[in-house]
Formats: structure tokens, C-alpha cells, sequence
């Protein structure tokens, strides 16, 4: 290849960059960016699939603004569900890492037990507990009973049926333990004995150094916590499909019945860029309350 | 940084408490701390009871006859050990089939985000170019996108290139480069490779792609193996693309195939019968156990995960 020999070395590189970058731009353009316009074209339009898209305007976020109690009641589902699961998520997985953070014996054999909820399928997560959550011969009613407590229907009340989910949630909650530990192991020694030197004790200690230290790994947690929350789809399909009545109609179950259960293409590409938006006012939101409230190291200038 | 890591190492060898006067004050803090580990240990034993019997239920209920799946008070192991059920459930729907279909779009995602997330990872961490910090911030910014977003028109797209029913939708994407957290995985580890291997490999005629293949891969082992486990986990778990773009029980994967066998019906037998409780509880034992197993022996490359990305700031 004599013209690339008469390159120089600088524009060579170059060359290289973009031919190896190539795949990736090109799936930029074809899976990411071409979708996200497309479908904020079709969020304006009726689509059924069978016939070509018809431009309607403002009519589907017209319709979720005013008509559609289902979309609210989503919406509903979902954030009360978020406003729990992800608070459990940040602070029990945090209690459990400080635990483990305590230089306890056989570390590796406790992290192990408290993970391994998180590499559990979802499918698998939603059938054990509607299982063990039957109203009248699960497991975890049968023992309520035998102490004298009156088990609920679970995912059978309307009223009981989030916090089925949220148990499950937290049952995974160790997903987020091998960050916590590796930022808990980061915090410098030197701070906590700076810190016992003033004769700081462990509370005040916690509060002034560890805390601090960890925060911007507390505040990852919660991030992608809220991000997942809002994204909850496979253990309710496999669980309650919504039900009863309306009462886990998670956003994406609901999204996922428009557009391939009742054909309203264009209203759930609304729907998509509806969550999008209210993922990414939330991701800024949480990013500007962070610059006050988080504490990156080395980052004071 | 370095001698704080060295004092970590070493601290399991507590520092000896400062002198506190008499042997009785000594003792009574000697109490203490006894009785504070002995908590410790307790509230680490109940929690990992109640995270694990979940777990341990299922595989019980999975070997239970159907009349033991409820009973009460639980037992561990029925008088009688049933293995059947799992026969018995996967006679009752392409077990196999599905769990070939499950392992050939694995593979196809394993290959295609192993080699373009790498190429894309190797070009940002060793390749000098215009335009290069702001096609980086581009990569790290599609982390925003959630997937739901673009679902409908990439459902659109594949339905006009004919791929609806095939597996090519849910691997074709992963050849165009891999996904950003991957990519910035790679390109973090591939950052901590010294460039004299790239440079004593170009003295001996080797070009900018030969250095990616025979240099910098063949030392990175440890990121790609973290790569590939995390990407088997969610091809295994993953059920919404499944189940947008499958529609023929030929190519259902494992857990379609599970879910509507568990909804429907026993195919074949023309009547609604609803699989039992330990039949289920198979099916669920079998989906789980290769994530585990898999988790047991890796589990220092999910570690590693976690700190090669360093999220930090």
C-alpha cells in the first residue's frame, strides 16, 4: 500500500483510529441515534404497523396529558415502587457492606452468601417468590399464621402487591455490596487515624470520614438504582402481568402492551421518550443536588 | 496512595490499643469487644439464612411429589426424592431446543462484543487522533440512552430487513461496538498495559491492529473473561428482546420456552394443564444454577469488575 507509506505518521494514526472506530460509529448511527430521531418522529404519528405512520400532531401527548388513567396509574405503580425499593437498595446494602467491612473472618465466604441473590435470573426470582407468597399455603404465611399473624394476599391485594415486589428487590439487595466494599477499602488509613487523634469515637468517625469518603459510590448506587427501578419489566410479566386490576401495571409492562399487544406504535414511542425524559431530568437533578452533597476526592480546585 | 494500600494489606494485624490505665478497665473492654464480634457474627448468620433459603426452598420443592410442595411445617427433604419432576417438565416442552437456541445467541453476543468492544476500547486507550476526547464522551454518553427508547424503531428496522423471528436481531447489534460500559471496561485495563510491549512489537514491523491482536489481547485476559461472564449473565437472564423478537417456539430461548410452557399449556396435550409447583420450581432451579455456579468460580473477576472500572468520580 504505497500511499499509506506516504502518509505521515500523525495522519497514519489517524487513519487507523477511525477504520478500528468504524463499527462503533456505524452502530451509533444505525441502533442508537437513527432510533432515538425515529422515534421521537413516530411519537408524533398514529402507527399501527400494518400501515404506514400518519402524522397526528400533538394527539398521543395530548392523550397522556389528559385521557389515559392507565398511563397515570403506571406512572403511579412505578414511582411509589422506586421511592421504596431504591432507598432499601442504597441503605441495607450499605448496613451489609459496613458489616462486612468490620475485618470479619471469612469475607470471602459471607460475600459470597449475601451476592448471590443478585445473579439470580429474574424468572427464576418471580417464580420462587409467588411460590413462597401464596396467600393461604405459602411458606412465608404459613409461618406468619403459626406465630399468630395474619399473612396478606400478597400478589392477590391490590394494596400488598408493591410491597411483594419491593421484598423481592430487596432481596437481591447485595448486588450493589462488591462496590460498597471496594470503596469502603479505599478510604485512606491515614484519615481514620488522623480522625482518632482528635479523639473522634466511631460514630462521629462513620459520620466524618467513611461516609464522606464513600459518597460518590452511595450516590452511584442510588443513580443507577432509580434507573433500574424504572425500568422493571420481566418479574412482573412472569408474576402478576399488572394485576390485580391495574395495581402493578409497571411503565414498561404498560409501554410493552401498547406497542405489541394492542399495535399503538406511535403512542408507546411517546411513552418511551415520556420515561426518557423523566430519567434524564432525574439523572440531572441528582447530579446538581451531588455537587454540594457529594465529596470527590481530589476534586476541590 | 501506595503505602495506604500496604497499610490496608497489613490490617488485618489490628494496632494495639493504646494503654488504658488499670488490667480491669483492659478486661471489661476485652468484654466488649467479645460480645460485639459475637453480634456481629449473629446478625451475619441471619442475614445469610434468610438470603439463602429462598434458594435453598427451590431446589428442595424442585425434588418434592406434588402433595409435599406446601406443607407445614417445611421439610428440607421430602420422604420421598422426586428427580423426576425435572424429566417430567422438560418432556413437556423443547428443554433442549430451547436451551441450544439460549447457548447460540450467548455465543453470538459473546463474539461480537468481545471483538468490537475491544477494537473500540483499544483505539481510545492507545491511539492518538483529532476528534478522540469527544467521540470518547459520545461512547460514555450512550450509557445514558436506556434501551427502551430505541426499542421500537430498531423492533421497526429488523421487521423491514426481514429478521423478525431470528435470532440476527439480538446478535447482529453487538458486532458495532459492544456497548459503552464494556468499552470503557476494556479501555481502562488495556490504559494499564505498559506501551514498550507496543513499542518493541512496531520495531518488529507489527501495524496498529497487529499490536491489538497479538500484544495487547493476548494480556488481557482477566478484562475479557470479566466481559465475558458479565455478558453470558445477561444473555442468559435477558427476556423483553426475546420476547419482542421471537414468535415461532422453534427459537424460543430457555426462558420463553419456560415462561409459556408455565402459562399456556402441556403442548401437545390439547387441554389446559397447568404445570405443578415443583415442576416450576425445576425449571426455575435449572435457569438458576448455571448464573451461580458460573459466580461461584468467578467471582474475582466480578471484583475486578468493579475496580477496574473504579467507579470513583
Amino acid at each position: 500500500m504505497f500511499w499509506k507509506r506516504d502518509l505521515t505518521l500523525q495522519a497514519r494514526e489517524t487513519l487507523d483510529a477511525y477504520i478500528g472506530l468504524l463499527p462503533f460509529l456505524l452502530g451509533f448511527v444505525i441502533f442508537t441515534a437513527g432510533p432515538l430521531i425515529y422515534s421521537f418522529y413516530l411519537s408524533f404519528t398514529r402507527y399501527d404497523i400494518l400501515s404506514a405512520p400518519r402524522w397526528s400532531g400533538f394527539e398521543n401527548y395530548a392523550r397522556m396529558a389528559s385521557g389515559d388513567e392507565t398511563l397515570w396509574q403506571s406512572l403511579r405503580v412505578t414511582v411509589i415502587y422506586t421511592m421504596v425499593a431504591v432507598p432499601v437498595q442504597v441503605i441495607v446494602g450499605y448496613a451489609m457492606a459496613l458489616l462486612l467491612n468490620l475485618k470479619v473472618k471469612g469475607l470471602s465466604f459471607w460475600r459470597t452468601a449475601f451476592y448471590m441473590p443478585a445473579v439470580v435470573p429474574a424468572m427464576a426470582v418471580a417464580y420462587v417468590f409467588s411460590w413462597m407468597l401464596q396467600s393461604d399455603v405459602g411458606l412465608l404465611n404459613q409461618s406468619l399464621r403459626a406465630i399468630g399473624l395474619p399473612g396478606p394476599k400478597w400478589f392477590g391485594d391490590p394494596n400488598w402487591v408493591l410491597a411483594a415486589f419491593i421484598l423481592m428487590s430487596a432481596w437481591a439487595v447485595g448486588g450493589t455490596l462488591l462496590l460498597y466494599l471496594s470503596a469502603l477499602q479505599g478510604v485512606p488509613t491515614e484519615l481514620y487515624d488522623a480522625s482518632k487523634v482528635d479523639g473522634a469515637n466511631a460514630w462521629r468517625r462513620f459520620l466524618n470520614v467513611t461516609l464522606p469518603m464513600t459518597s460518590p459510590v452511595i450516590f452511584f448506587v442510588f443513580l443507577t438504582g432509580m434507573i433500574g427501578t424504572f425500568q422493571v419489566f420481566t418479574v412482573a410479566f412472569v408474576t402478576t402481568n399488572g394485576g390485580p386490576g391495574e395495581a402493578s401495571l409497571f411503565y414498561l409492562l404498560y409501554l410493552y402492551r401498547t406497542g405489541w399487544e394492542y399495535l399503538q406504535m406511535g403512542y408507546a414511542a411517546a411513552m418511551a421518550w415520556l420515561l426518557f425524559v423523566i430519567l434524564l431530568v432525574i439523572t440531572l437533578l441528582s447530579l446538581r443536588i451531588s455537587r454540594t452533597t457529594v465529596f470527590y476526592e481530589g476534586a476541590q480546585e | 496512595m501506595s503505602d495506604s494500600g500496604s497499610a490496608q494489606a497489613g490490617g488485618a494485624l489490628a494496632q494495639p490499643p493504646p494503654e488504658m490505665g488499670g488490667a480491669w478497665i483492659r478486661r471489661q473492654e476485652l468484654g466488649q469487644r467479645l460480645l460485639g464480634r459475637a453480634f456481629l457474627y449473629l446478625a451475619l448468620a441471619v442475614l445469610t439464612i434468610v438470603l439463602v433459603a429462598p434458594l435453598v426452598w427451590m431446589v428442595s420443592a424442585s425434588f418434592k411429589p406434588e402433595g409435599f410442595v406446601f406443607e407445614y411445617p417445611p421439610r428440607l427433604i421430602a420422604e420421598q426424592i422426586q428427580w423426576w419432576n425435572y424429566v417430567d417438565a422438560w418432556n413437556q416442552f423443547p428443554f433442549w431446543r430451547s436451551l441450544r437456541n439460549t447457548m447460540t445467541i450467548v455465543i453470538g453476543v459473546e463474539a461480537g462484543r468481545l471483538l468490537s468492544a475491544s477494537l473500540t476500547a483499544y483505539v481510545f486507550a492507545r491511539l492518538r487522533f483529532p476528534g478522540r476526547n469527544a467521540l470518547f464522551l459520545l461512547v460514555l454518553s450512550t450509557m445514558m440512552i436506556p434501551y427502551h427508547v430505541v426499542l421500537i424503531p430498531q423492533y421497526l428496522l429488523f421487521r423491514n430487513l426481514g429478521w423478525l423471528d431470528s435470532f440476527r436481531p439480538l446478535i447482529v447489534p453487538h458486532f458495532f461496538g459492544g456497548g459503552a460500559f464494556f468499552i470503557f471496561l476494556l479501555r481502562q485495563f488495556f490504559m494499564t498495559i505498559p506501551r514498550d510491549y507496543d513499542d518493541a512489537a512496531r520495531i518488529d514491523g507489527a501495524g496498529t491492529f497487529a499490536i491489538l491482536w497479538r500484544i495487547i489481547l493476548p494480556m488481557s485476559k482477566p478484562a475479557l473473561a470479566t466481559v465475558a461472564i458479565f455478558t453470558f449473565m445477561a444473555e442468559w437472564n435477558d427476556f423483553l428482546a426475546p420476547l419482542i423478537y421471537l414468535n415461532s417456539q422453534e427459537k424460543y430461548t430457555l426462558a420463553i420456552a419456560i415462561r409459556q410452557w408455565q402459562q399456556v399449556a402441556v403442548w401437545g396435550a390439547g387441554a389446559y394443564v397447568p404445570p405443578t409447583w415443583n415442576a416450576i420450581m425445576a425449571m426455575a432451579t435449572v435457569l438458576t444454577i448455571p448464573p451461580v455456579v458460573l459466580f461461584f468460580f468467578t467471582q474475582r473477576y466480578f471484583i475486578q469488575g468493579v475496580v477496574i472500572s473504579g467507579i470513583k468520580g
